[in-house]
């Protein structure tokens, strides 16, 4: 099982290496920090733009595969994957958002999966009966749904409940309240309370998407012979259906999760975007904006990396649901 | 589907006949076909019924909410949002009926050649689709999406073709290799037909049903990324409009002007849920497996 973990895991690594140098290489083409010196007052003169460009490693005169060979030499060497315009390391910038975006990220698609798979069996194992259908309709409505409509969705819910209660209970805006007192447990539970509506957020959209798969699996399932054998073994339908109907039904989800990681990623960049919360997808968003080449390239290297590690996961969840691939 | 073997197994499902009468014995296709119906007329037609064009300010109703003369009311430079929507609503289906058949159209060619040929091409294609697969396609279209907005509607559609095809291209490649064994696909090849045509008359038609399902919720997905890109403000830029565009204006004003958010967003939803209706059906109707189309 470890060989076949270790060899998925460098094949992983290629493949994002070979991603981060493309996302590089695509933001170098599509952005143009040049752009930012134009129409100033007084207007800047071009030796000095072209000698800032070329300190931040973007000067657009020097060939893009010399300015990739360069970033990542910097990244291998220094660990540095250089200065973003305002003149702050990436790295640095990075670090401090990554804590905003993983506390979402890993909370809702948690959260999301497990309530995904568990409305998809429970609506499977009732098919056509009005479990099945509530949970249908309702998927397919979050599905069209998205998460910029869902938030201010939740949001228009938690001010109605904020003003028939007549103070703030869910507060959304921002990941806490600036300023508060009353030591750190307040102010762990204000950052608990301002997680609440994003996580949901994120977990509803990814529960809707995973129930309908998870609905397919186990429907493929309970028509299998080894859940009607071990209901004539004597098992109880709970039984049959939980030790031989969901774990087999769970295998292909563990490949899914790798392939809808992406869209989860995008859905949490989206809503921290909603709740103006500062973490990675508004750095992205952010960089684009600004014409920010290091910046852009940072983050495609901190997702193709997240998505790695959603990979690798993925692996081992299948190795540890299905015996036959860990020889 | 000309090979005897093949049409004699299939026959009763062969056929659009019976494929479209089996998708309209669900009861949410014929909804879903009734609502995208009257979308599509009132993104065509909707706009003529109105004394007012998406651009012209009516000075005399600045952020006014509905009215008898402004009837979904104005935005903030006195803009009638009736007319914008409907507008909006054209450029976001364009969007979606050019990038979503597009998008399967460029996974079906991918797909089909790797998994038929097989070998070195086949490598190559699983490591491209790999590869395309590391990166979140939405975080890539982010650093598309400004140059491709200033070009126009055309561009945004081809750079979400360009970046969505990869996960129906694996699906259709693991097809293409059963189907290369086949023994009408064999006689095909030994019989002396080009690989492009084996592709194009054997290939390629089994996988028909699969390409029409993903084309129509590749529309459904293309409409919602449209509008997710224009919400973060990347998208298409003005003067054009878009649900995305109108969506970035409107959710910052989502609670003191509902009317601005509410509207386009109602929109795309009732496009986006209504069309996914109809390809999920479709996909009943075309999968063999899933009996009697569920009811």
């Amino acid at each position: 099982m470890l060989r076949f973990l270790v060899r998925r895991a460098a094949g992983y690594g290629v493949l994002a290496t070979v991603a981060t140098a493309l996302g590089y290489v695509l933001a170098s083409l599509t952005l143009h920090p040049a752009a930012r010196y134009a129409g100033r007052t007084p207007p800047v003169p071009p030796s000095v733009v072209h000698a800032e460009l070329a300190a931040l490693g973007v000067d657009p005169g020097v060939p893009v595969p010399a300015r990739l060979w360069h970033w990542l030499t910097e990244l291998v060497t220094h660990g540095s994957l250089g200065l973003s315009v305002r003149g702050v390391p990436v790295t640095a910038e990075i670090a401090a958002r990554a804590g905003t975006s993983l506390r979402l990220l890993l909370l809702g698609s948690l959260l999301g999966a497990l309530l995904g798979v568990a409305v998809g069996t429970w609506g499977a194992s009732r098919q056509y009966r009005w479990p099945d259908r509530v949970t249908t309709v309702g998927s397919f409505v979050l599905l069209a749904t998205p998460p910029f409509v869902l938030a201010v969705v939740l949001m228009t819910l938690a001010v109605r409940l904020d003003s028939a209660a007549g103070r703030t209970l869910v507060p959304f805006t921002g990941e806490y309240t600036p300023g508060l007192a009353g030591g750190w447990p307040a102010q762990l539970g204000d950052r608990a309370a301002h997680l609440l509506l994003p996580t949901l957020c994120l977990a509803l959209g990814t529960a809707a998407t995973w129930s309908r798969y998870q609905r397919a699996a186990m429907l493929d399932v309970l028509a299998a012979d080894h859940v009607r054998t071990a209901r004539s073994m004597g098992h109880t339908r709970r039984s049959a259906l939980w030790r031989h109907g969901v774990r087999v039904a769970l295998i292909p989800m563990s490949t899914f999760f790798a392939y809808s990681f992406g869209l989860i990623l995008t859905g949490a960049a989206i809503t921290e975007l909603a709740f103006s919360w500062h973490g990675m997808g508004e750095y992205l968003v952010r960089s684009v904006v600004d014409d920010d080449v290091n910046a852009a390239a940072g983050t495609v290297l901190f997702t193709a990396v997240l998505v790695l590690l959603a990979g690798v996961l993925a692996d081992v969840l299948h190795a540890a649901l299905d015996p036959r691939v860990r020889t | 589907m000309a090979v005897t073997d093949l049409t004699a197994t299939s026959a009763p499902r062969s056929g659009a006949p019976g494929v479209l009468r089996r998708t309209f014995r669900a009861p949410r296709a014929r909804v879903g076909v009734a609502v995208l119906a009257l979308v599509v007329l009132a993104a065509v037609l909707g706009p003529v019924l109105s004394r007012w064009d998406p651009f012209t300010s009516d000075v005399t109703a600045f952020g006014r909410p509905p009215t008898a003369l402004h009837w979904f009311g104005t935005d903030s430079s006195g803009r009638d949002l009736y007319v914008r929507t409907l507008v909006g609503l054209r450029t976001s289906l364009a969007v979606g009926l050019v990038a979503g058949p597009l998008s399967t159209l460029i996974a079906a060619v991918v797909g089909a050649v790797g998994g038929y040929l097989g070998g070195r091409v086949d490598r190559v294609v699983v490591w491209g689709i790999d590869l395309a697969l590391v990166l979140p396609s939405f975080y890539l279209l982010v650093l598309l999406a400004p140059t491709a907005g200033r070009a126009g509607w055309f561009a945004v559609a081809l750079a979400i073709a360009l970046l969505g095809w990869m996960v129906m291209a694996r699906l259709v490649r693991a097809q293409a290799r059963s189907l290369r064994r086949r023994d009408f696909v064999t006689a095909a090849r030994f019989l002396g037909v080009p690989t492009g045509a084996v592709l194009r008359r054997h290939v390629l038609p089994h996988l028909a049903s699969l390409l029409v399902v993903d084309a129509t919720l590749g529309v459904a997905a293309t409409v919602l990324t449209e509008a997710t890109l224009g919400w973060v403000g990347l998208g298409l830029g003005p003067p054009a409009v878009s649900l995305g565009t109108l969506l970035a204006a409107g959710s910052a004003s989502a609670v003191t002007r509902p009317w601005l958010f509410w509207f386009p967003a109602g929109l795309l939803v009732v496009t986006v849920l209504a069309t996914s209706l109809v390809g999920d059906a479709l996909r009943d109707a075309l999968d063999p497996t899933t009996g009697t189309a569920g009811e």
